[in-house]
C-alpha cells in the first residue's frame, strides 16, 4: 500500500516535470517573438528590445525555463507582457470560480447517475429501465450550452426563480452565490450525469452477471441488498475512471457554459489570454490545467487502490 | 421419515425450449444423492430451480418442497425465498475463483451468511463463529484475507464454510471440484462429507465424475437430455446399469478394462432444446427401435428404476 503510494507519487512528480518542459517548450517554439507579439507590429525595435530586457526574454531558453518553473513552485506566476499585471492572483481567482462550478456539476452528475444507472441496469428488460435509458441517451445528445440556454429560458426568463447569469464570490454574498450557481451547475451536471449514467449502467450490468452476486443471493440476500453490499464497490471502479476523466475535461470544457452564464472562470481567462496574445498568461493557465488533470488522475489512482484490494499487491 | 427435498414434475423452459422435463427427485434426511450427467443434461438447471436462482429468462414449473418450509419453492417470491436460501438450503457453486466478492475480506463474507439470517446474536459473535468455521476448513487466520490472496482450493473451502454456516437441512453442490486440481479435489470432497455428516444435512451432489459419485453418494440419479433416465443406489446403478445411456457412460469411464481404446458413446449431446421426442437418447443409442419414438415409461420404484424400452438385461455385466 505504502509502496503503491510512493510509486504513484513518483509518477506524478515525473509527469509534472515532463509536462512543464512540454508546456514551456511548446510556447517557446511558437513562431514570433513574445515581446513583438505583445507590443504589436507597429512598435519600434527599441521598445521591443526594452520589453525583452524587462521580462528577461533576452536570456537563454534554459534560464527562462528555470526562472519560470522556480517562480511557479513559489507561487509566482510572473507578470503579463501585455497588461503588466501579476498573473498569479488572476489565475487563483478564476480557478476558484471554475472549481466551484465543476465540482458542483460533478456532484449533480453523480447524484443523478448513480441511482439512475443502477435502476436502468436492474430493470434493463423492463419498460421503466428502457424509458430511463432513452432519457439518458437524449441527455447525452444535448450539448451543455444548449441545456444552459433552455434552463435560462425556463427558470430565469419564464419563471424568474433564478438569475440568468452572473457570478458572486461565496464570501461576498452566499445566498446570491448559490442562486447563481444552480443553473450553470445544472446545465453541466445534467449533461455529464447523462453520460455517467451510461457508464454506471454498464458497470452495474457487469456486476449483476458476476458469480459473487449469485453467491450473495444464495446466502439469502435479496437482489437489491446483494447489489448494494457486494456490487457497489466493484461497480465503482470503472465509474471512478470516467468520473476522473469528466472532471479533468470539465475544468477547461466548462468554458462554453461559463460564457453562456457570464461566469469569470479559468476557461474564459485562457480565451482572453489567447485573443490578447498574452503568451505568458496562456502558458501559465495551460500549466495549471495540466497540473489539475495530473492531480485528478493521481487521486483516481489512489481511489482504485482504496476500492479494490487486488491492486494493493506490492510488486 | 419424510424427505428433506421433494421435487416433482420439474420442468425448466427458456422461451419455447424445454431444457428439463418431468424430473422427480427426493433426498431424505442426511442422505447423500448424486445427480450425474454430461454438460447440457440439465443437472445444474435442476439445482438452480431448487434454490430459485435461475437466470432471468429461464423459468421453472412443477413442485419443489423443502422440509421445514411451509410453502412451495417454485414461484415463491423473493422475500420468502431469501429466508430459505442460506438458512435451510445452501449451495456451493462450480467456480471458486469468482464465487467470492473480491473487495470484501473473506471473514466478513462468512460472517455475513450468519448475520443475514440472525443465527448469531451480533457482529462479534458472527465473527467468532466465522473464525471457528474457517478454522474447521483448515484456514485458520484467513479471516482478514481477501479472495485474491487465496488459491482456488482455499477459496472453495471458504465457499463450503459459508454454505454450511447456518447448518442447512440441504446442501447442494454443483460440480464443486471440477475447476480444481485433482490433488485439491479430495480435500474439498472430504470437507463436504465431514460438514454434512456433522450437521446431519442432506446432500445433493451434482457432477459428471462417476468416481466422485461412487465415493460420496448413497443414491444416484442419471440425467440425460433434461430427463432422469435412471435412478437407484450407487452400487446397483454402477454395477448393473439398466438404461443404455448409463451403460454407455459407465463403459466410457472404465479405465481398467479398456485395453486399447476407451469406448465412447457415438455422436454428441444435442444442443439445448434439440433433443429428440420420445426417448431423448434414441439418436445415439445402438439399441433404439421405432418404439423409442414414444417416451419410455418409468420401470421400478421412484427411488430405484429407469426409463428405457430396451434396457440392459438385469444381470448383464457392465462391459461385455
Amino acid at each position: 500500500m505504502i509502496l503503491r503510494l510512493v510509486e504513484r507519487t513518483a509518477v506524478l512528480l515525473v509527469s509534472l516535470a515532463v509536462a512543464s518542459v512540454l508546456v514551456f517548450g511548446f510556447m517557446a517554439v511558437l513562431p514570433g517573438d513574445p515581446a513583438r507579439v505583445a507590443l504589436g507590429v507597429n512598435a519600434s525595435d527599441e521598445a521591443v528590445a526594452q520589453l525583452r530586457q524587462q521580462f528577461g526574454l533576452d536570456r537563454s531558453l534554459a534560464t527562462q525555463y528555470v526562472d519560470w518553473l522556480g517562480g511557479l513552485l513559489q507561487g509566482d506566476f510572473g507578470t503579463s507582457y501585455v497588461s503588466k499585471v501579476a498573473i498569479g492572483p488572476q489565475i487563483a481567482d478564476r480557478f476558484q470560480v471554475t472549481l466551484w462550478l465543476v465540482v458542483t456539476a460533478m456532484i449533480v452528475a453523480l447524484v443523478l447517475a448513480a441511482p439512475a444507472g443502477t435502476v436502468m441496469a436492474a430493470r434493463h428488460r423492463r419498460i421503466s429501465g428502457l424509458a430511463l435509458s432513452a432519457l439518458s441517451q437524449l441527455g447525452v445528445a444535448v450539448p451543455a450550452f444548449l441545456a444552459g440556454i433552455l434552463l435560462i429560458m425556463v427558470f430565469a426568463v419564464k419563471l424568474g426563480w433564478l438569475p440568468a447569469n452572473g457570478w458572486t464570490p461565496p464570501a461576498e454574498d452566499p445566498g446570491m452565490f448559490l442562486k447563481q450557481l444552480v443553473l450553470p451547475a445544472l446545465s453541466l451536471g445534467l449533461v455529464q450525469g447523462a453520460v455517467l449514467t451510461r457508464y454506471v449502467r454498464s458497470a452495474v450490468l457487469d456486476v449483476l452477471r458476476e458469480d459473487y452476486l449469485r453467491t450473495a443471493r444464495a446466502k439469502g440476500l435479496r437482489p437489491f441488498p446483494a447489489l448494494w453490499r457486494h456490487g457497489l464497490r466493484n461497480a465503482a471502479v470503472p465509474v471512478v475512471t470516467v468520473l476522473g476523466l469528466q472532471l479533468a475535461t470539465l475544468l477547461i470544457g466548462a468554458v462554453v457554459v461559463e460564457r453562456v452564464f457570464v461566469i469569470p472562470g479559468l476557461g474564459s481567462l485562457l480565451l482572453d489570454g489567447v485573443s490578447n496574445r498574452d503568451l505568458l498568461l496562456v502558458q501559465d493557465v495551460v500549466m495549471v490545467l495540466v497540473v489539475a488533470v495530473l492531480v485528478v488522475n493521481f487521486l483516481v489512482d489512489l481511489l482504485y487502490v482504496a476500492l479494490d484490494p487486488r491492486l494493493r499487491v506490492s510488486r | 421419515m419424510s424427505d428433506v427435498l421433494s421435487v416433482q414434475g420439474l420442468s425448466v423452459t427458456v422461451r419455447d425450449k424445454t431444457l428439463v422435463q418431468d424430473v422427480d427427485l427426493t433426498v431424505g434426511p442426511g442422505e447423500r444423492v448424486g445427480l450425474i450427467g454430461e454438460s447440457g443434461s440439465g443437472k445444474s438447471l435442476t439445482a438452480l430451480s431448487v434454490i430459485g436462482l435461475l437466470p432471468e429468462d429461464v423459468h421453472a414449473a412443477g413442485s419443489v418442497r423443502l422440509a421445514g418450509v411451509s410453502h412451495e419453492l417454485i414461484g415463491a417470491d423473493e422475500r420468502r425465498m431469501s429466508r430459505v436460501r442460506g438458512l435451510q438450503l445452501a449451495m456451493v457453486f462450480q467456480e471458486p475463483m469468482t464465487a467470492l466478492n473480491p473487495t470484501m475480506r473473506v471473514g466478513d463474507q462468512v460472517a455475513e451468511a450468519m448475520l443475514i439470517h440472525r443465527t448469531v446474536p451480533g457482529r462479534r459473535s458472527a465473527r467468532l463463529a466465522a473464525t471457528e468455521l474457517l478454522d474447521r476448513v483448515g484456514l485458520a487466520g484467513a479471516m482478514k484475507t481477501y479472495p485474491h490472496q487465496l488459491s482456488g482450493g482455499q477459496r472453495q473451502r471458504i465457499v463450503v464454510a459459508l454454505a454450511l454456516a447456518n447448518d442447512p437441512a440441504l446442501l447442494i453442490c454443483d460440480e464443486p471440484t471440477t475447476a480444481l486440481d485433482v490433488t485439491v479435489q479430495a480435500m474439498i470432497l472430504d470437507l463436504i462429507m465431514q460438514g454434512v455428516a456433522a450437521r446431519e444435512s442432506a446432500l445433493l451432489f451434482i457432477t459428471h465424475d462417476l468416481a466422485v459419485v461412487a465415493t460420496i453418494c448413497q443414491r444416484v440419479l442419471v440425467m440425460y437430455g433434461g430427463r432422469v433416465v435412471e435412478a437407484g443406489p450407487v452400487g446397483e446403478v454402477f454395477t448393473r446399469p439398466r438404461h443404455r445411456y448409463t451403460q454407455g457412460l459407465l463403459a466410457a469411464s472404465d479405465l481398467e478394462s479398456a485395453d486399447a481404446r476407451l469406448p465412447t458413446i457415438p455422436g454428441n449431446v444435442p444442443a439445448a432444446g434439440q433433443f429428440p421426442s420420445g426417448c431423448v437418447f434414441r439418436t445415439r443409442c445402438a439399441h433404439a427401435t421405432e418404439l423409442c419414438a414414444e417416451v419410455p415409461p418409468w420401470e421400478g420404484t421412484p427411488a430405484h428404476g429407469f426409463a428405457c424400452h430396451h434396457p440392459a438385461p438385469a444381470m448383464e455385466p457392465t462391459h461385455a
